[in-house]
């Protein structure tokens, strides 16, 4: 049942600091629910899954737009979109899992509106930038009308949808730190069609062999494989120091299935998302492998 | 709850319009603008019926609050053609079967608009017309013949 | 009344030939281009009201106890029940069994019960949850195993809504003889799912009152006419105390067909007790999840073979799943029956074909109507004949594909414009389907074994590719004596202005309807396409010429028109005393007429053509006039890490008799074929209790530009001697082919046959698993 967007009230903050205090419980019994490009908030409303009485544009605000260095990190304004993080090409150089991820998150009108911070906040376990981000270090800078601090993303999610935000945080920015030199880089979705679909996997990968060839460093990130984003740890630990051949592949892969825990659901079922996962990681094996 | 003025500039016209805040763009431009050329399919950022082009950039209207269009300068289908004369690729479309039932006509011309706009007069790859259109689902036509004209379009130049 | 004018300034016909076979400008895409046409939500009307349904949420139940908040302010909230009804509480279209609000049953989920009106829609949306629906549950049957087990009965005392049996020679007996030397037997079971037709405007009507005691509804309809049947019915008026009017229709594709006389009554009835005009336009969950689908069927065919491929005898039994209603099941099914056995020679053929009953939202019509899914079984099972017998799947369509002369399952002998063949080996050169199928092959291999020693390609994916083909045949216009019986009836008269203006209630809902008719009419009487008018599709203003469905637009309807303005020609030839040389001249001649007689119309209803005969008892003649032929082939790269299907071409060649408009035949085609790729890969109704689960369109996934290849059409024209300009039927041949030309392709990548659609990346993948252990 749709929502009624007229009886909807929305506040129009000039600055952060002004839709800091919209988000404040102290100040609102109600805290307003940010919103910024509005491609999940919407759909919510118009499937009548959201209930709230006031919403908060963080869409206009100047101090959360914007990519720049903040020293070797390369600082994403939180209601950065998809497109931009496309069109950017030092991202496209330097982090290229997520650029192809933005490129796949739906078709350009989701792009051009869908942020960030947005993908991080709505928490989907399916959203298509979140392995990414968790394969490059991604770091969350939030504020409150209190102050600010950091949040690693990898301990962003407290569980399904439970963010590490308090109430009364906004995210405003987040921070990639330089990413490994010499590393594959492995992006891939697999969802429903090829463009403007919901994942069913989705997987980041990042990987260096030293000069013997062994596993220096390795990330792998899955979305829809549990109920929050996740770093297949067990995985990465079987190929630390290993090197890529066939043993080491096989005991990897065993170990996926200690951090994975896929469901049946709406788009797909279990099995064929753990068989899925797997090969996903074979193929980034296979790259990686190939890489001198 | 408590309506607020808007000041949206649509295909070159300025309308102030009273409107719940949080109405859906599409709504107010059907509503309040009188513009019914953009389309509702879905509500839910799907089909692309409802694409219009906010300060040169393509969006679902069915997904965007009111308020954020204040200020804003929208291009929708009926600003595409010029004193009745229409674009090549409408023009296109009318020759070359780019539009059976129409229904989705209008958010498939925008989103080619912005492609063509982009492209600067390169002619874009078949592969990137199909991947600037994904977002616009058409049940009639399979795509080929609206893929043909946006090329076509590209090929003659201009986007007007 | 919204008219259609014509606004061309062409004043002779587009070439010296006239326009038919020239693809000239879509005489109504210059409104769609610019926004300016108005669809039905567009429409606004002076004190109008937003209406909406109450449904079922439980599949099958007796309703107890209907409450209405009385916590919610239902001031100006009009409410309608079956009790409201001043006719038949029935949607009037086969039988009558389907009321248009459920009284005390419920017999699916997202029945209709009541309705609800008000001037703000956000306020009926309020009302919506307003409403409390006691019902006692009752045991559903959901499946077609179950329904034929009988032990719940939906409808008399078997569940059967409808058999039909086409009987050609002694299959049984040919059956019991297999093993005899040279000779296989071959056995499969075939199954395809649900598919909504997913046009993208959602069903819309909007009804009022008219000041004479009757109603005027307006809406995105198929077919006027069944709207006005049905609305007689329900509100016990005459036939001209009714009219029914398209509006602009975005996409129908049978989805429209039957059902907005549901949604159109519902409009009148809040319209009838209001006394305003009232608008109902579904959302897409809501389209999605209440109205009709493409029925599922499941077919088991036997076959006998002889060592060359040569069909001895074929068994077919075919069951197809109605839902909760009979609305067109039997017709379906008719369809599907007389289509089941492919355009191939088997001089021993037995069908037996049942529709059941089951809980669920009734089954309709949807582009192919029974066609796409028996011919899917057939195609598997061609391809599957060819394994058994290590022949390719081409070898055994050119072995057993009729050519003019053969007889059909119901005995009809094909005595012209046959292209089986034709467009066979077209499609089969064009995309260098044997070379490939020999290339993929030895590639396939190679990959695998690349594999195994550690190589792979650039992107590290393990890939395999194939080519798969299918040929189909599709009849145009009603089934047997469908057509007889319909009686339809079109028109042309003269404007006062002197143009000639076309009645029919064929409705332009993409396909090109308005083009052709001008341009075969234009033609016929000697004047540009853009000089003739086409009249609105009303009731009040045009005559039954029947349904827009079946094929027959073009070659049933469209030849009448031009019987028609033959008999126009020359009725103003005689009175001018001579013929003119463009469109001024026949205005000219024209205006005169009207100035001397008043009024100048011919009239055309459909004759039954002498040279053809049907028994509906014994299901033996004649089928159709004729039948259009298609073949397709489809190049698929499965990726073996996750069964997804990449498509990367398709190539088809259709026989339709004559491309009226080439554009516009392409566009039908293209449009059809991109609706079977997504049947075969994509669209699956997933169900949870008898309710549509994924009922919004990011989970009911329908192809987009990216999803599917180039698609490489060719028109083949062997001309049909009974149709207008040699034209036959093109809507749904497209539909046929695509789906088992995908499976036969991933077969052919992957060595796995697959025999029901959608090939979803699980099954995919699953049954790969199983073949590698194995």
């Amino acid at each position: 049942m749709r929502a009624a967007l007229g009886e909807l009230a929305i506040a129009r903050p000039k600055t952060l600091a002004e839709a800091l205090a919209e988000v404040d419980p102290k100040a609102h019994s109600t805290p307003a629910v940010p919103i910024a490009g509005g491609t999940d908030l919407y759909v919510y409303l118009n499937a009548g899954t959201l209930e709230a009485p006031r919403f908060v544009d963080l869409w206009g605000l100047r101090e959360l737009r914007g990519i720049r260095e903040s020293g070797e990190a390369l600082r994403l304004g939180a209601t950065t979109t998809m497109s931009q993080i496309r069109e950017h090409p030092l991202l496209a150089r330097r982090y290229p899992a997520l650029v192809q991820a933005a490129a796949e998150v739906g078709g350009r009108q989701i792009q051009n509106r869908a942020t960030i911070a947005g993908n991080i906040a709505n928490a989907s376990p399916a959203g298509d930038s979140l392995p990414a981000l968790l394969a490059y270090d991604a770091i969350v800078q939030a504020k409150s009308a209190r102050g600010g601090r950091t949040l690693p993303f990898e301990s962003f999610y407290q569980g399904y949808r439970k963010l590490a935000l308090a109430p009364g945080e906004l995210i405003v920015a987040v921070d990639l730190p330089p990413p490994a030199a010499r590393a594959t880089h492995f992006f891939r979705k697999v969802g429903t069609r090829r463009a403007q679909s919901i994942s069913k996997v989705v997987f980041a990968g990042l990987l260096r062999l030293d000069r013997a060839g062994l596993v220096e460093q390795v990330r792998l990130a899955y979305g829809s494989m549990a109920p929050v984003p996740l770093r297949a740890r067990a995985a990465e630990e079987a190929l630390l120091d290993e090197k890529l051949n066939a043993p080491t592949v096989a005991r990897a892969r065993a170990a996926l299935e200690r951090d994975l825990s896929p469901i049946d659901d709406i788009r797909s079922d279990r099995e064929y998302r753990r068989q899925v996962a797997g090969n996903l990681l074979e193929q980034f094996l296979r790259l990686a492998a190939k890489r001198k | 709850m408590s309506e607020v003025t808007l000041r949206l500039t649509v295909n070159g016209k300025t309308h102030r319009v009273r409107v719940p805040p949080m109405k859906r763009l599409l709504d107010v431009l059907r509503d309040e603008c009188k513009l019914t050329g953009t389309k509702e399919g879905c509500g839910e950022g799907e089909c692309g019926a409802c694409t219009v082009l906010i300060d040169g950039r393509s969006a679902n209207s069915c997904l965007v609050p009111a308020v954020q269009a204040d200020g804003a300068k929208i291009l929708t289908v009926e600003g595409l053609s010029k004193d009745g004369r229409l674009s090549a690729l409408q023009r296109l479309f009318v020759e070359g079967g780019g539009a059976q039932c129409g229904i989705c006509t209008p958010g498939m011309l925008v989103s080619a608009h912005e492609l063509l706009a982009r492209a600067k007069g390169r002619v874009p790859s078949e592969n990137e017309v199909r991947e600037a259109l994904a977002g616009n689902l058409c049940r009639c036509t399979g795509y080929q013949k609206i893929v043909d004209a946006v090329r076509a379009a590209a090929r003659g130049g201009r986007a007007w | 009344m919204p008219r259609v004018r014509s606004t061309g300034r062409a004043t002779k016909p587009a070439s010296p030939d006239g326009s038919v076979g020239v693809s000239i400008p879509k005489l109504e895409a210059h409104e769609k281009v610019t926004g300016a046409a108005l669809y039905l939500d567009d429409l606004r009307v002076p004190g109008m009201l937003h209406g909406r349904t109450v449904r079922s949420t439980v599949a099958r139940g007796r309703i107890r106890k209907i409450t209405l908040d009385p916590a919610f302010d239902w001031t100006g909230v009009t409410v309608a029940d079956h009790k409201d009804i001043p006719g038949d509480n029935v949607v009037a279209l086969i039988e009558e069994d389907q009321p248009l609000l459920a009284a005390h049953e419920i017999r699916h989920a997202e029945e209709p019960i009541l309705l609800l009106a008000h001037e703000s829609a956000e306020r009926v949306e309020k009302a919506l949850r307003a409403v409390r629906i006691e019902v006692e549950l009752l045991e559903p049957v959901l499946t077609v195993e179950q329904a034929l087990a009988a032990k719940q009965l939906l409808y008399k005392d078997t569940n059967i809504f409808k058999e039909i049996r086409i009987d050609r020679g002694d299959a049984a007996s040919a059956l019991r003889s297999a093993g005899v030397a040279g000779t296989a037997l071959v056995e499969g079971t075939y199954r395809t799912g649900h598919q909504e037709q997913l046009y993208i405007e959602n069903n819309a009507m909007l009804a009022e009152r008219t000041e004479d005691g009757g109603l005027l509804v307006r809406g995105s309809l198929q077919c006027p006419y069944y709207v006005h049947k049905a609305l007689m019915r329900a509100f016990g008026l005459p036939a001209e105390k009714v009219r029914v009017a398209q509006t602009v229709t975005g996409g129908g594709f049978g989805g429209k067909e039957e059902y907005p006389s549901m949604i159109g009554g519902h409009a009148a009835l809040l319209a009838w007790k209001s006394g305003k005009p009232v608008k109902i336009v579904y959302d897409r969950l809501e389209d999605i999840a209440a109205t009709t689908k493409r029925h599922p069927s499941q077919t088991r065919i036997r076959s006998l073979v002889d060592r060359d491929g040569s069909l001895l005898a074929l068994d077919i039994d075919i069951l197809m799943d109605g839902g909760a209603y009979v609305t067109l099941s039997p017709v379906v099914l008719s369809r599907g029956a007389i289509h089941a056995a492919g355009p191939y020679r088997c001089a021993n053929t037995s069908i037996r074909a049942r529709a059941v009953a089951t809980s669920t939202p009734p089954n309709g019509a949807f582009r192919g109507f029974g066609a796409p899914q028996t011919q899917f079984a057939m195609e598997c099972h061609m391809d599957r004949i060819a394994r058994q017998l290590k022949l390719d799947p081409l070898e055994v369509r050119r072995k057993n594909a009729v050519r003019e002369g053969d007889v059909t399952p119901t005995g009809q002998v094909l005595t012209e414009s046959v292209g089986a063949h034709e467009v066979l080996e077209r499609t089969v050169r064009r995309s260098h389907y044997e070379a490939k199928r020999k290339r993929y092959a030895q590639e396939n291999v190679a990959a695998a074994r690349a594999e195994r020693a550690g190589r792979f390609d650039g992107r590290g994916r393990r890939v395999r590719r194939g080519i798969g083909l299918a040929l189909v045949y599709h009849g145009a216009g009603f089934t047997g004596g469908g057509e007889v019986k319909l009686a339809s009836l079109a028109a042309i008269d003269i404007t006062p202005r002197g143009r000639p203006r076309i009645l029919s209630a064929s409705t332009e809902i993409g396909q090109g309807t308005r083009t052709i008719f001008a341009q075969m009419v234009g033609d016929a009487l000697g004047v540009p396409a853009e000089f003739v008018e086409v009249e609105t599709p009303d009731t009040g203003l045009v005559p039954d010429s029947g349904p827009t469905v079946a094929s027959r637009t073009c070659m049933v309807v469209g030849g009448m028109l031009v019987d028609a303005a033959r008999e126009m020609r020359a009725e103003l030839t005689a009175f001018h005393g001579a013929e003119w040389s463009d469109a001024p001249g026949f205005e000219r001649a024209a205006r005169r007429y009207l100035a001397e007689h008043g009024a100048l119309r011919a009239e055309k209803r459909y004759r039954r053509l002498a040279e053809l005969s049907w028994d509906d008892d014994t299901y033996r003649g004649d089928a159709y006039g004729v039948f259009s032929y298609a073949a397709c082939t489809v190049e698929v790269e499965v990726d073996l890490d996750t069964g997804e299907t990449t498509l990367l071409s398709v190539t088809t060649a259709h026989d339709i008799g004559k491309a009226i408009h080439p554009v516009l035949a392409t566009g039908q085609i293209e449009g059809g074929i991109v609706q079977g790729l997504g049947w075969a890969l994509l669209e699956d109704v997933r169900w949870k209790d008898g309710r549509v689960w994924n009922h919004q369109l990011t989970n009911y996934i329908i192809p987009t530009a990216v999803d599917v290849p180039t698609l490489d059409v060719e028109i083949v024209e062997i001309p049909y001697s009974r149709g207008p300009f040699g034209a036959k039927g093109v809507g749904e041949l497209p539909m046929d082919a695509p789906a088992p030309a995908v499976v036969s392709a991933i077969a052919h990548a992957t060595g796995i046959q697959i025999d029901e659609v959608p090939v979803l990346p699980e099954k995919l993948l699953r049954a790969h698993s199983q073949a590698s252990v194995g």
